[in-house]
C-alpha cells in the first residue's frame, strides 16, 4: 500500500498571517494544522467539507502553488520542496489541477487552440505547428468536444459553461498526468451539465489510471464519483472522518459527517421530508482565528463529553478496517 | 382549489443587447394560490429569475415587459402590476410582495450597520416611527433566531452567510408581505446552514401562512418546501404540477432528464443519467419544442410546432407532444 | 482566408463595434479629423505670418473663416500649424510615462518583497510631489530647446499614478485561475508575463496611454501658456499665451484668436477621452460577440 502512494501529505499545515484591524497586530490564522494522507496511483479520494474548511488550500497545497508552513508532501516518496530541478519539473507535468470556476480558468484572450497547444510546445511533446493542430484536435475529441473542428480555433466566451470546463479538462491532461485535483470541477456547472463532466472525468480515470483528489461540497457528488475510492471529511483545517466510500456514507461515524448527512437536502420529496436533523449545540462555525481548543467540533456537537472533548485533541481512530474517525467517541474501540 | 393571490398571464418578457432581443420568458401562465408554496426550478437561462423580478417589476434597465399581465388579488379589487408606475410599485413592493434575493452579501450596503438598512427599507416603504420599527425589526429578528440587539448593531461583513440570509428574511417581512418570492435561498450556504433556512423557511409559512414562491436550479430546495412545482426551460413552463406528480409521475422528457441527473446519498444508487447538449440561445430561436435537440423521444413533429400545456391530470400541466410514451421509470 | 479573418478582426471589428457606440464614434470621427487637420492640413494651408495691419481682428468670414488676430494674420491657419507639436509632444511624453508605468509596475508587482517596497516608495514620492509647480520650476533650469526634450520631462513625471494601477492589475490578474494553471503546467515565468498576463492588460494600457496624452497636453500647453518654456515655432499652447499677453482678453474683437486654440485644445481632449471609453468595449472579447 504505501509504496505505491502517488501523493503523500505527512503532518502537513498551513496558516496565513493576516492583519486584524487598523492598529491591530498580526495574527495568524491557521487553515490547515497537522493534515496527513495518502494516495495511491489511481485512486480517488474525495475531500468533502464545507466552505472555509481547507479543502481549495489543501488542493493548492499538493499541486506545489502555495508552501506549507510545516510538514511534508511526497511526491513517490520525495519531498517536492525540497527537489532537484528536473524532478521538480516531471512533478509538475505529472500532478495537475482542474479549477472550480470555468469562466475565469480559460484565459479570454487565447484561442483553444493556444491555450492547449502552450504546454505541449513547451515540454516539448509537439514541434511543429501540424503536429500541435492534430494533438489539440485529439485532446478535445477526448474531452467529447465533438467534432473538434469547431472548437479548436474559438475563443473561451464562445463557449458554454460546460464547454469550457471540457477544455480545461483538456489542459489539465495535455501533459499525461498521473493525478488530477479537481477542485469543485462541476459545481459550478448546470445540473444537466454536471452528470456528462462527472462521467468524462469518471472514464478518463479509466482509460488513463489517473488518481484523483475529487473536493466537493457535495456528498452526493462524491458518493457518486468515488463509490470504488475513499472520502475524506474535512472541518476546520483537519480530516475528522476518512475510510472507504460506501462505509463512511452508510455507516457514518464522526458527528460531524453524521450531521451533515441528515442535513442534506435531496432531490426526493419523501426521503428528504422524513429527514430528522441533528441538533447541534451552536449553528456558528468557529472562526479560524480563534479555533477553540480540543476537538474543533466540540462547540456544536450533541455528543461532546465536557472536559475530554473542550480538552484533548483526538487522534484517529480505527473503529472498523480502514475507517478512520477523529472522535474521542470511538476511543479504543 | 385555494383562492388565488397572483395570477400571470401570457407574459413575455424580453431583454436587448448588442447581439439581439433575448427572449427570457415566452408566454408564462401561472397562478400562485394563497398560503402554498411553489417552486419554479430551472437551469440557468430558464428564464425563471427573469419571471421573478417581473412579478415584482425589478428587471434590470434592458429588460422590459412585452406582453402579458400580473395580476396580483391580494386586495380587494386585484390590479395589474405590469401597468404600475414606479410611484405605485413603491406603495406596493415589500408591503404586498417582497422579494430575498440571491447574493445574501451583495445585497447589504457595506459600510451601513444593519440596523440603519433596516430603518432605510422600512422608511422607504412609509413606516417612519423609529421606536416602532425598532420593536418590529427586534420581534422579527428574533423570529429568524437571531440576537436582535448584536445583530442590529453590526455590519454586514460581521455576520456570517447564513446570518445575512436569515437578516434579509427577515427585512423582507417586516412589513408584513402577502407574497414571498426567494431567489436561490439556499446556493452559497453550507449544508448545515442551508438546513437551518429551510426549517425556517417551514415555519414561518406554517405561522403567517403566507405564499412562497422559490427560484432555484435546485432541485433539493423543491423537494423540501414545495407545495407545486414549475420547471422552466427556454423561457417557458414545461412542466408544473404537485410535488410529487413532479418528482415521481413527471411527463416531460426535461424534468426527468433534471431528476435523473441528480445523485442522492441517502437513497440507493439510482440510474443516473445525463441530457446531452446544451440550452439554446435565447435570441435565435428555432420554432418547434426548444427541447427537441436534446430530447430522446424527439419526433419529425416535435421541432415543427411549439407544444403547449396540456392537462395530463387534475392540476398536473406538460408541455410535450409525446407525453402519454413517458413515464417516469422510478 | 487566415490573414482576411485577422485583418477583419484587427480593423473591420473595431470599427463596426465603435459605430455601435455613438459618442465613442463621434469621439472617434472629431479626433480623426484633428489628427488629419494637423498632420494633413499644413501642407493645404500655410501658416500666415504676414502682418496686415488693416485686418486686425477681423470677425470670421469666409476669407478667414476663423477671423484674424492682433496684427491681421489669419487664425484658421495657425489653428491648423499649431496641433502637430503638441500632438507630438504628448504622444512622446504618453509614451514614455506608460513605458516606464508599465514596467515598474509590472516588476514591483512580480517580483514582490523589498523590489516592490524600493520601487512603491518611488512612486509615492513623485507622486506626493504636485507635479505642475515642479515642472515649472525645472523648465527654468532645463533648457528646453525642443519638443522631445519637453516631451521627456512631462513624460518622467507623468507614470506614478499609472504604475500604480498597473500593479494592482496585475496582482489581480496574478491570482485568476488561468495563471494557477500555467504555473501549474510549467509553462515558465516569461510566458506567463508575457504571453498571460499582459494581453489581459492590453487594452488597459492603451486606454492608460491616451489618458497620459491628455495630461500631457495639459502640462505642456499650460507650461507654454505660462511663458515657462521658450518655445520656437507654432502651436496652440502659444497662441493662447501670445493672445493673453497680448492684452486679447481686452478686446472684443480679440475673441476669436483666444477661443479658438481653447477650443481646439478642448474638442481634441473630449474626443480622445470619449474614443478611449468606447474602447473598452472594443478590447472586451467578451463584447465581440456574433461570430
Amino acid at each position: 500500500m504505501e509504496d505505491r502512494a502517488i501523493i503523500r501529505l505527512e503532518h502537513l499545515s498551513k496558516s496565513f498571517t493576516v492583519r486584524s484591524g487598523v492598529f491591530g497586530g498580526r495574527k495568524s490564522m491557521q487553515v490547515i494544522g497537522d493534515l496527513s494522507l495518502s494516495i495511491s496511483e489511481g485512486e480517488v479520494l474525495c475531500l468533502v467539507g464545507e466552505s472555509g474548511c481547507g479543502k481549495t488550500t489543501t488542493g493548492k497545497l499538493i499541486v506545489g502553488l502555495i508552501k506549507p508552513t510545516s510538514g511534508k508532501i511526497l511526491f513517490e516518496g520525495q519531498d517536492i520542496w525540497d527537489m532537484s530541478k528536473e524532478d521538480f519539473s516531471s512533478y509538475r507535468r505529472a500532478v495537475q489541477i482542474v479549477h472550480q470556476d470555468p469562466y475565469s480558468s480559460l484565459n479570454p484572450v487565447h484561442r483553444i487552440y493556444n491555450i492547449l497547444s502552450a504546454p505541449l510546445f513547451r515540454h516539448g511533446i509537439v514541434r511543429s505547428r501540424g503536429e500541435a493542430e492534430e494533438k489539440v484536435l485529439e485532446l478535445l475529441g477526448r474531452v467529447d468536444l465533438t467534432p473538434p473542428e469547431d472548437f479548436i480555433y474559438k475563443y473561451p466566451h464562445q463557449l458554454s459553461g460546460g464547454q469550457r470546463q471540457r477544455v480545461a479538462i483538456a489542459r489539465s491532461l495535455t501533459l499525461n498526468p498521473r493525478f488530477i485535483v479537481a477542485d469543485e470541477a462541476v459545481s459550478m456547472l448546470d445540473v444537466s451539465i454536471r452528470l456528462s463532466v462527472i462521467e468524462l472525468l469518471r472514464r478518463l480515470k479509466e482509460e488513463m489510471n489517473v488518481a484523483f483528489l475529487f473536493i466537493t461540497h457535495d456528498l452526493a457528488m462524491a458518493k457518486y464519483f468515488g463509490w470504488e475510492g475513499r472520502i475524506a471529511v474535512m472541518y476546520l483545517g483537519r480530516i475528522v472522518e476518512i475510510g472507504p466510500t460506501p462505509r463512511v456514507i452508510e455507516n457514518p461515524s464522526h458527528p460531524y459527517t453524521k450531521a451533515l448527512l441528515m442535513a442534506i437536502p435531496e432531490a426526493d420529496p419523501r426521503i428528504t421530508r422524513s429527514k430528522k436533523p441533528m441538533e447541534l449545540r451552536s449553528l456558528d462555525i468557529p472562526s479560524l482565528l480563534n479555533l477553540p481548543p480540543g476537538c474543533t467540533f466540540n462547540p456544536r456537537c450533541p455528543f461532546w463529553i465536557e472536559g475530554v472533548c473542550d480538552k484533548e485533541v483526538p487522534e484517529m481512530y480505527e473503529p472498523e478496517k480502514d475507517h478512520y474517525v477523529s472522535c474521542f467517541l470511538f476511543r479504543g474501540k | 382549489m385555494a383562492e388565488e393571490i397572483l395570477n400571470v398571464e401570457n407574459l413575455f418578457v424580453e431583454y436587448s443587447n448588442v447581439r439581439g432581443k433575448v427572449k427570457a420568458v415566452r408566454g408564462v401562465n401561472l397562478k400562485l394560490y394563497k398560503g402554498e408554496n411553489l417552486a419554479l426550478i430551472g437551469e440557468s437561462g430558464s428564464g425563471k429569475t427573469t419571471l421573478g423580478t417581473a412579478i415584482i417589476r425589478l428587471l434590470p434597465s434592458s429588460g422590459y415587459i412585452k406582453e402579458g399581465r400580473i395580476v396580483y388579488k391580494g386586495n380587494e379589487n386585484g390590479y395589474d402590476i405590469s401597468k404600475f408606475s414606479e410611484k405605485e410599485l413603491r406603495q406596493f413592493r415589500w408591503k404586498e410582495i417582497a422579494m430575498v434575493f440571491q447574493s445574501a452579501l451583495n445585497s447589504f450596503n457595506p459600510v451601513l450597520k444593519i440596523w440603519d438598512q433596516i430603518y432605510d427599507t422600512a422608511r422607504s416603504h412609509g413606516l417612519n416611527n423609529r421606536s416602532l420599527v425598532r420593536e418590529k425589526a427586534t420581534d422579527i429578528l428574533r423570529y429568524v433566531q437571531l440576537d436582535p440587539e448584536r445583530v442590529i448593531n453590526s455590519y454586514p461583513h460581521e455576520l456570517s452567510g447564513g446570518m445575512r440570509q436569515r437578516v434579509l428574511i427577515a427585512m423582507s417581512l417586516l412589513l408584513e408581505p402577502k407574497i414571498l418570492i426567494l431567489d436561490e435561498p439556499t446556493t452559497a450556504l453550507d449544508i448545515l446552514t442551508q438546513r437551518n433556512i429551510i426549517e425556517l423557511l417551514r415555519i414561518i409559512k406554517k405561522d403567517m401562512g403566507l405564499s412562497m414562491l422559490f427560484i432555484s436550479h435546485d432541485l433539493s430546495l423543491a423537494a423540501e418546501l414545495a407545495d407545486r412545482v414549475a420547471v422552466m426551460y427556454a423561457g417557458a413552463i414545461v412542466e408544473l404540477g404537485g410535488v410529487e406528480d413532479i418528482f415521481y409521475r413527471s411527463r416531460h422528457p426535461y424534468t426527468l432528464g433534471l431528476i435523473k441527473a441528480v445523485p442522492t446519498v441517502t437513497a440507493g444508487f439510482r440510474e443516473l443519467y445525463s441530457i446531452p447538449g446544451s440550452p439554446p440561445d435565447l435570441i435565435s430561436l428555432l420554432p418547434g419544442c426548444k427541447f427537441a435537440p436534446r430530447c430522446e423521444h424527439k419526433e419529425a413533429g416535435c421541432e415543427n410546432e411549439e407544444p403547449l400545456l396540456v392537462e395530463v391530470n387534475s392540476g398536473h400541466l406538460v408541455a410535450c407532444f409525446k407525453h402519454k410514451e413517458i413515464s417516469n421509470g422510478r | 482566408m487566415r490573414i482576411k479573418n485577422i485583418l477583419r478582426s484587427i480593423f473591420l471589428e473595431p470599427l463596426i463595434l465603435i459605430s455601435r457606440d455613438k459618442a465613442g464614434f463621434i469621439g472617434f470621427i472629431v479626433l480623426l479629423f484633428i489628427l488629419l487637420l494637423s498632420f494633413i492640413g499644413p501642407y493645404f494651408v500655410k501658416l500666415d505670418t504676414e502682418v496686415k495691419l488693416d485686418k486686425i481682428y477681423q470677425f470670421p468670414s469666409r476669407e478667414h473663416i476663423l477671423g484674424t488676430d492682433n496684427q491681421g494674420r489669419d487664425i484658421f491657419s495657425q489653428i491648423v500649424n499649431g496641433g502637430k507639436d503638441v500632438i507630438i509632444v504628448a504622444f512622446l511624453a504618453g509614451v514614455i510615462s506608460t513605458l516606464i508605468a508599465v514596467t515598474l509596475g509590472s516588476l514591483s508587482a512580480y517580483a514582490g518583497g523589498v523590489t516592490d517596497m524600493v520601487i512603491m516608495f518611488i512612486t509615492e514620492i513623485i507622486l506626493t510631489i504636485p507635479q505642475f509647480p515642479l515642472l515649472a520650476v525645472l523648465s527654468a533650469f532645463v533648457r528646453l530647446t525642443n519638443p522631445t526634450m519637453l516631451a521627456l520631462i512631462i513624460g518622467l513625471l507623468g507614470w506614478p499614478a499609472l504604475a500604480r494601477a498597473i500593479r494592482a492589475q496585475v496582482l489581480s490578474i496574478r491570482e485568476r485561475d488561468y495563471i494557477e494553471a500555467a504555473r501549474v503546467l510549467d509553462l515558465g515565468r516569461l510566458h506567463i508575463i508575457f504571453s498571460e498576463i499582459l494581453p489581459n492588460m492590453l487594452s488597459y494600457i492603451v486606454i492608460s496611454l491616451i489618458m497620459a496624452m491628455t495630461s500631457a497636453v495639459y502640462s505642456q500647453v499650460g507650461l507654454i501658456m505660462l511663458g515657462l518654456v521658450p518655445f520656437y515655432g507654432h502651436n496652440w499652447g502659444l497662441m493662447i499665451q501670445l493672445a493673453w499677453t497680448r492684452g486679447a482678453i481686452f478686446y472684443r474683437g480679440s475673441i476669436f484668436y483666444i477661443l479658438s486654440p481653447i477650443i481646439a485644445i478642448a474638442l481634441f481632449q473630449w474626443s480622445a477621452v470619449t474614443f478611449t471609453r468606447s474602447l473598452e468595449g472594443i478590447f472586451n472579447p467578451r463584447l465581440r460577440s456574433g461570430e
